[in-house]
């Protein structure tokens, strides 16, 4: 849904300049999800679903907490649990709240070919406009964090919005306003930075001494970040990437390729066409007729 | 020969052929518009050609199936035409002969000259990567790991780039060379068409056709 009071700063398959006038004058958004506070009550998913109008299947249980147990078309965010023996025989229960990463630089709107499917406003949420959507599931090629779903009955991608509907009137996501632990927060990317350090500073001085802000770098950085206990390893969270990237297979697809395929097309009509307007075309002749009768009659 | 008599004529192409050729062209041609329009925004208005991004979204594979097997079918009726020959080297190193229309220097040509049989490698390579990189692609019947989908999309586009611009050439050789349309519309060249551009396959052609 295009959002009037937000700008959009980039847009899919689309080389035209977008709007680029007013700036946020705070800056970007981001949304910190403290893994160290989260309790896996997933009040989060139930008012994603709430906020959203999204009902997913009733599934069965597949013997662990996680459910639904993926993200799906109807479930934009789900609590991942991982079990984690420290090296100390200590055991660790690692919950993380999986959704949209809302990158910096979205490796789903870089592959999208359809003008304006996604878009990135100028706050930096990454919003899938499905009246745009073709179908294709290009944008779950280019995602790092395997995020986008299509929907079986739609044909439509679907993932988390980041309440980008909520954000543009002053609101923050649903996910935020209901956590009862205070794990998830939304804010300026600055602000939740600096909230982030101090959150680190207090879980180091807990013994967790690998501690960090979960903001990587490969794809820019990201609107949805994660403080870990395990910054170091953050593969332990249900696997999540160590150092996410859009991968070079779409780089190079929509990437250099792009441009250089299409000049070599264009070049290799434009030499036909000079070719043609410069030695002319390969007529067969009246005395290539009578050689040819010639040769017959001769045999 | 008298001068008002229309040339003789000899049989290229069989009814059957031709409309082998024009199913796989006509294919070919909605694939490539509605593939461009996925590949780069410039084309994306292509896409309304098939209805519209949606529509061209589900139809380009459909199409992609009728196109492969009519191909293979077109490529397994010509293959024994386009074994390459000692000949068709030296036709190649003397390209600028080609270029510059002086046929008389080069060698005699059989059914195909080289690069007509080139073409038909590169087009058979590209359309076997198309096909199963497209199966790879298509999200409606098959569902592959993210990595298999990533490399099939390099290979799709790459493939495709390959081949369009494989027949870029083959239409311009088309327009080039007067006399050629009328073997893939009526099925039969001229005998001077034949003995200037084919002159080995005329000769094997009219072998007895005085006698
Ligand atoms: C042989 C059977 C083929 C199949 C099964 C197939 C299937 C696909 C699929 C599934 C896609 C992804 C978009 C979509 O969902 O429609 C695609 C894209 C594309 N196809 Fe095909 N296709 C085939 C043949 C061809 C041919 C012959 C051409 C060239 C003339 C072609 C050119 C393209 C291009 C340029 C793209 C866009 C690729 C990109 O965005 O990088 N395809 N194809
Ligand atoms: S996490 Fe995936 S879907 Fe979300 S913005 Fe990044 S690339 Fe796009």
């Amino acid at each position: 849904m295009a959002l009037q009071s937000l700008d959009i700063k980039r847009r899919s398959a689309t080389t035209s300049p977008t709007p680029s006038v007013r700036e946020p004058s705070v800056g970007a958004v981001a949304k910190l999800i403290d893994v160290s506070k989260c309790i896996g009550c997933k009040a989060c998913q139930t008012a994603c679903m709430e906020w959203n109008d999204l009902r997913d299947e009733v599934g069965t249980n597949v013997g662990v907490y996680d459910n639904p147990a993926d993200l799906t078309e109807h479930s934009w965010t789900v609590m991942r649990f991982a079990e984690y023996e420290t090296p100390q025989g200590d055991l660790e229960w690692l919950i993380r709240k999986d959704g949209c990463m809302h990158c910096e630089d979205p490796g789903c709107l870089k592959a999208c070919p359809s003008p304006g499917a996604i878009v990135q406003y100028a706050n930096g949420i990454v919003d899938f406009h499905q009246e745009h959507c073709i179908g294709c599931g290009y944008c779950v090629t280019g995602c790092p964090f395997n995020v986008p779903r299509i929907s079986k009955k739609d044909h439509k991608a679907y993932k988390c919005t980041l309440c980008s509907d909520r954000v543009a009137v002053g609101q923050e996501p649903a996910c935020v306003k209901t956590c009862p632990t205070g794990a998830i927060e939304f804010g300026t990317k600055e602000v939740m930075t600096e909230h982030a350090q101090a959150r680190i500073a207090d879980l180091k001085s807990r013994g967790y001494a690998n501690a960090g802000l979960y903001d990587p770098a490969g794809v820019g950085g990201t609107h949805v970040m994660y403080v870990l206990h395990h910054a170091d390893q953050p593969t332990l969270y249900s696997g999540l990437p160590k150092d996410p990237q859009i991968s070079p297979a779409v780089s190079l697809w929509k990437g250099v390729a792009k441009p250089l395929s299409m000049a070599a097309m264009a070049l290799a009509a434009l030499v036909g066409f000079f070719h043609y307007m410069r030695v002319g075309p390969a007529e067969t002749s009246e005395e290539d007729e009578r050689n040819a009768e010639k040769e017959v009659s001769h045999e | 020969m008298s001068e008002t008599a229309r040339p003789r004529t000899l049989p290229r192409y069989s009814a059957s052929e031709r409309s082998n050729h024009w199913v796989v062209a006509i294919t070919f041609i909605l694939l490539a518009l509605s593939g461009l329009a996925f590949y780069h925004p410039a084309f994306f208005f292509l896409s309304h050609l098939l209805g519209g991004g949606y529509w061209a979204r589900v139809l380009h594979p459909y199409i992609g199936v009728v196109f492969f097997v009519c191909f293979a079918l077109l490529a397994l009726r010509l293959a024994r035409h386009n074994a390459w020959e000692a000949k068709d080297a030296q036709w190649l190193k003397q390209f600028p002969d080609v270029l510059a229309n002086r046929e008389e220097r080069l060698p005699e040509v059989g059914r195909y000259n080289a690069l007509q049989k080139l073409l038909f490698y590169v087009l058979v390579l590209s359309a076997v990567g198309l096909f199963l990189s497209g199966i790879g692609l298509w999200r409606e019947w098959f569902a592959f790991s993210v990595g298999t989908v990533r490399l099939a999309a390099v290979v799709h586009a790459l493939c495709a780039f390959v081949a369009i611009t494989s027949i870029i050439v083959h239409i311009y050789a088309a327009i080039w060379v007067k006399g050629s349309v009328r073997a893939m519309t009526r099925g039969d060249v001229t005998w001077g068409w034949a003995w200037r551009h084919h002159r080995a396959w005329f000769r094997q052609m009219v072998k007895g056709a005085n006698k």
